[in-house]
């Protein structure tokens, strides 16, 4: 059995998994704190990646990205970064599919967080740096963690945006979800069957995972 | 040891106007819910920016509209004492006290820490997480971190307001014991006049937003010049005035008074409630009334009264002492040297 798709997908969903965490938090962040009217649309458009049929996510991020569409050959131009057909293209799609899920999830906990602590560090002489990471971020712990999980969780998920954006290549862009399409068009039932089993399997650890912090958590409370 | 505050505000319901000055002392921000004192508390920490005006703390220029300055709340060295505490709940007891603490090695905060448990009785709990220990032990770690900070300048936000009145008490007597061992200025936002009393040296207060200059806590209870004032220290019964030379006239209450301290700019008369008693009539300042209602309180009987102009009285007597009856006619009495006559407005 070639292992390349586990690796592929492991690789994949960690890597938009970063940069969905580091781009959610700091959105969640700073729209939080802008005008009601600019908040409700910029709100709407950095959530419909998740309510859109990931084909159609798939079809805008072809047409923006595409090598013969302005920024695609820009990119290409400039750098010579292709943004389809690649493994890097697969982190872009699931980057903007997974970032709804924890930007909402982050905002919502920014949203609830009691804003005198964040004075009472300032008063206290710490920087704004710790007061957000120490302070904003420990208290948010457990509602952010939630959100990251959930957004590996997509992202290992991920097929229709990917299939359109990476393609299938095997050795190149298969991913276990495109793999196991792929496998089963092709008839061959039994290596499908190993992909879905070792994708469940981590699913589920993926699950636990989660499990256990919310456990932890809610001991956290009671002990103290 | 100094503070100046001038600093004007505009707010949703109103504008904040606040002006007082300090000298190392204990000084009461007192005035109803929402009148501004808190963010007035929030102004002078650099947590909210005034519009215009200028705080000096230790002839340190904090805020100065005029010249641009700003310094940020970090650089103030003002310790507040938020309402709740706004102890981080993911930290413990200690952890929170250390996070106070502004440079030293983790050795050293921990040292620093422990002396500060023992002094304010947190031993026990300085494992615990905030939610697990009681709002008096709270309010213990707030000031813990506050005091380990070493401010010039300390902001008590109702500290007392969300605990039961016997740890209400006792967290009182700790917080005049640190305040004596501390020295510098103190702020106290209260709109509970007893504790102001009990602790503070001057008081200003504060109404809808305006300050009226600050004057030493006993004459605000003992004299107060202002209706705003008068109200604010307990004085239940106020009515408009005007000086007819030697005597007082009050519509409300149909009758003229006597007062053992006459001012010409005065326009309105104060008689607290323990300052009426019964009277045979032929008395100075006697006026007739019908008893309205009858109240019993914890220690005292709050007997409402209704004049024969239409005014309203509120007299109070030991349980002991009332034996009216609703209907009754009675004629109460106050001596001159307890009608206090006030302002409406300080210009």
């Amino acid at each position: 059995m070639d292992w390349f798709p586990l690796w592929n997908s492991l690789r994949v969903a960690a890597l938009s998994t970063v940069v969905v965490f580091f781009a959610g938090v700091f959105a969640a962040y700073y729209i939080a704190r802008l005008p009601a009217l600019v908040k409700g649309v910029v709100d709407v458009v950095l959530t419909l990646p998740l309510v859109l049929p990931p084909t159609v996510v798939g079809y805008l991020l072809l047409r923006v990205f595409g090598p013969k569409r302005v920024i695609g050959g820009w990119l290409l131009d400039l750098f010579g970064l292709r943004l389809t057909m690649e493994w890097w293209a697969a982190v872009l799609a699931a980057v903007v599919v997974a970032f709804p899920l924890l930007y909402r999830t982050a905002r919502g906990a920014f949203e609830s967080f009691d804003e005198t602590l964040a004075q009472a560090g300032r008063t206290l002489g710490k920087s704004e740096t710790y007061i957000f990471w120490r302070i904003r971020m420990s208290v948010c712990r457990s509602s952010i963690l939630a959100g990251t999980v959930l957004a590996f969780a997509r992202a290992l998920g991920e097929y229709g945006a990917t299939s359109m954006l990476a393609g299938y290549t095997p050795g190149r862009t298969a991913t276990i979800a495109t793999t196991v399409y792929q496998l089963w068009r092709t008839g061959q039932d039994g290596a499908a069957m190993n992909w879905v089993l070792v994708n469940i399997a981590i699913s589920a650890v993926v699950l636990l995972v989660m499990n256990g912090f919310e456990q932890r958590c809610k001991q956290g409370k009671g002990a103290a | 040891m100094s503070l100046n505050v001038h600093i004007v505000k505009r707010l949703s319901h109103f504008t904040l106007r606040v002006d007082f000055d300090t000298e190392g002392e204990v000084m009461a921000l007192l005035g109803a819910s929402g009148c501004g004192k808190s963010m007035t508390l929030k102004c002078i920490a650099g947590v909210e920016r005034p519009d215009s005006g200028r705080i000096v703390l230790n002839g340190r220029v904090l805020f100065d509209s005029e010249q641009g300055i700003n310094v940020k709340p970090q650089e103030r060295r003002v310790g507040y004492l938020f309402q709740n505490g706004a102890l981080f709940p993911h930290m413990s007891v200690e952890e929170n006290i250390m996070a106070g603490i502004r440079c030293g090695t983790s050795g050293e905060k921990r040292k620093i820490a422990a002396e500060m448990l023992v002094q304010l009785q947190l031993t026990e709990v300085a494992k615990c997480r905030p939610d697990g220990i009681s709002g008096g032990e709270r309010q213990r770690t707030a000031l813990g971190r506050i005091l380990v900070n070493e401010p010039e300048l300390l902001l008590l936000d109702e500290p007392f307001s969300a605990l039961d009145s016997h740890l209400k008490w006792q967290m009182e007597l700790l917080v005049v014991d640190m305040l004596e061992g501390f020295g510098g200025d103190t702020v106290l936002v209260s709109h509970d006049r007893g504790e102001v009393r009990r602790i503070c040296r001057s008081v200003c207060v504060l109404n809808e937003g305006v300050s009226q200059p600050a004057v030493a806590v006993e004459q605000l209870f003992a004299a107060p010049r202002t209706v705003t004032s008068a109200l604010i220290s307990g004085c239940k019964n106020i009515t408009d005035a005007c000086v007819e030379g030697e005597s007082i006239l009050c519509p409300g209450w149909g009758v003229h008074l006597r007062a053992a301290h006459v001012f010409e700019e005065a326009d309105a008369v104060g008689i607290r409630a323990h300052h009426l008693y019964v009277a045979d009539g032929r008395e100075e300042n006697a006026i007739p009334c019908t008893v309205e209602r009858i109240i019993e309180d914890v220690f005292s009987t709050v007997v409402m009264l209704r004049t024969a102009a239409g005014g309203t009285l509120r007299m109070e007597v030991e349980n002991a002492a009332c034996r009216f009856a609703v209907g009754e006619s009675l004629t109460v009495a106050v001596q001159p040297r307890h009608v206090r006559l006030l302002q409406k407005e300080v210009r």
